[in-house]
């Protein structure tokens, strides 16, 4: 271990894990450079655009801004960690049904963001999504498609939790 | 990418441990509760500590309590937990409403009650990456000589861009800080100071425990925000009033608040002779228009000062009415 890191130990989509990491990173660094789960956006970087949402012990957190120390002890999932084994979480499924991901970089936190909705709310109104994805910036396909595909997952999970 | 300046990180479990940090690494220590503002301000390089203190694992800082008339918000609750909590919002809805605005939810996950109030000033050319502000010869707040806001460039503008800080200040809030040294409490409405550099009243070695909002029945209190988009955006002007009712209805007491203007929030002066009993249409055009008399929004953000100018008294407008309807917790509407 070089100066200035430090072990951090917490779970990430289920497994525990024990990272080395420069004591100065923030938690994408660590997802991304240290465990190579590259599915985790770093976007604008300085927590305006949403890209790098995770969950961590379940509510949607900006990894670009989250000392990775703050990790510690705690459930982090990624966008990796959303589907059920081979099967892709509904809402993955339904994101590629209705075409709401046009160049990606913001689906995975998209994903996440919407993942936390549907855990707390099961039948969200169109205006509690908008609310729920309100910090997560697409410059591609307009929001419309997404907003779909999150109340087809939504109504799909209902039909067969 | 941006990358995070060096540093030491530090979690102590207990607020004495952490005000110990404090006093051991001096000037070099920072204190960081979410962390929202102050992380993305350190990849820009306005603040490179080389030891960060955070509190997020202190349990003094935490909770909300209902004590006797009094709300009593622990500084490291998150701004989502506030503005989602059944006390705050039956007892002081205009803050719930003030939190659930800050930013977007990721932010109100981590951002703290606490921070809000300490939370920096913002300007055009201060809020930047380090390569853009060495083009302009970086300015008054950070690393330069001249403040670019205003003509004379000699004393720092930046704006005060929290959205608690004005429902607080209505309702008559108090800080409570810890140091070393020992305890003091300090109203909201004497908290901010008038230097953009640095616009509050904590002194090294303090940390800001516990906010306390003493709650009155007849206390109304209505909360606006203006913004470019309805999330993640600073205020362009956040705007609140209060006002007390008699059981007839009649007010008794109006005050309000402006701020997003220079470094501190504007306690509106003049009002007292304007309102007599009623709140009707006319007494708020009249409220609104002294209110804009007194609010000169300045060039220290990206949007047009004369169309923020012109906001002031549309806002302070809204706000009023807002109040006429609102229940005895208060309410908030955004533009």
């Amino acid at each position: 271990m070089s100066p200035g890191s430090r072990i951090v130990r917490f779970r990430v989509n289920g497994d525990p894990v024990e990272v080395g990491v420069p004591e100065h990173h923030t938690l994408v660094e660590a997802l991304r450079y240290a465990l190579g789960l590259t599915g985790t956006k770093q976007g604008c970087d300085k927590g305006d655009c949403g890209a790098c949402t995770v969950l961590v012990d379940g509510r949607p957190t900006l990894s670009c801004i989250l000392p990775v120390h703050e990790a510690e002890d705690r459930d982090v999932i990624t966008v990796e960690g959303l589907a059920r084994g081979v099967e892709p979480h509904p809402l993955q499924d339904e994101f590629d049904r209705h075409g709401a991901a046009q160049c990606g970089f913001c689906t995975p936190g998209i994903l996440c963001s919407a993942a936390a909705l549907l855990d707390e709310s099961p039948a969200p109104t169109r205006e509690e999504i908008r609310e729920a994805l309100s910090g997560n910036l697409c410059r591609c396909t307009g929001y419309t498609k997404i907003f779909v595909a999150v109340e087809a997952a939504a109504a799909r999970l209902r039909s067969a939790p | 990418m941006l990358r995070l300046p060096r540093y030491e990180y530090h979690r102590p479990r207990r607020l004495d441990d952490a005000l110990q940090l404090l006093d051991r690494h001096g000037d070099e220590a920072r204190v960081v509760a979410g962390g929202t503002d102050l992380i993305p301000n350190m990849k820009h390089r306005l603040f490179e500590p080389g030891h960060l203190v955070a509190l997020s694992a202190v349990e003094e800082l935490q909770g909300i309590r209902w004590d006797d008339g009094v709300l009593d918000v622990g500084a490291a609750v998150t701004l989502d937990a506030l503005s989602r909590n059944p006390e705050v919002r039956r007892h002081a809805s205009a803050l719930a409403d003030a939190a659930r605005h800050v930013a977007g939810p990721q932010i109100r996950n981590r951002a703290t009650l606490g921070g809000n109030v300490c939370l920096d000033t913002r300007c055009t050319y201060y809020n930047q990456t380090e390569f853009w502000r060495t083009a302009l010869g970086f300015c008054l707040k950070k690393d330069g000589d001249t403040c670019h806001v205003t003509r004379v460039g000699r004393k720092c503008v930046a704006a005060h861009s929290a959205d608690t800080p004005p429902v607080l200040m209505v309702l008559d809030a108090e800080v409570e800080l810890r140091s070393s040294k020992g305890s003091r409490a300090v109203p909201v409405r004497e908290w901010f100071v008038a230097d953009g550099i640095h616009n509050t009243r904590l002194e090294a070695g303090e940390i800001l425990t516990r906010i306390r909002i003493p709650i009155h029945p007849a206390t109304r209190c209505s909360y606006r925000k203006l913004r470019q988009r309805q999330a993640v955006d600073f205020p362009l002007l956040t705007v609140a009033v209060g006002a007390d009712f008699a059981s007839d209805g009649r007010v008794s007491e109006i005050r309000g608040v402006v701020t997003g203007l220079g470094s501190r929030p504007r306690w509106l002066t003049g009002w007292d002779d304007l309102v007599d009993g009623s709140l009707d249409d006319d007494v708020v055009d009249a409220l609104a228009q002294r209110a804009g008399a007194q609010c000169r929004p300045l060039e220290n953000m990206i949007v047009d000062p004369e169309w923020r100018r012109a906001m002031v008294p549309v806002e302070v407008g809204r706000a009023l009415r807002t109040l006429r309807s609102a229940g005895p917790a208060g309410a908030s509407l955004e533009a």
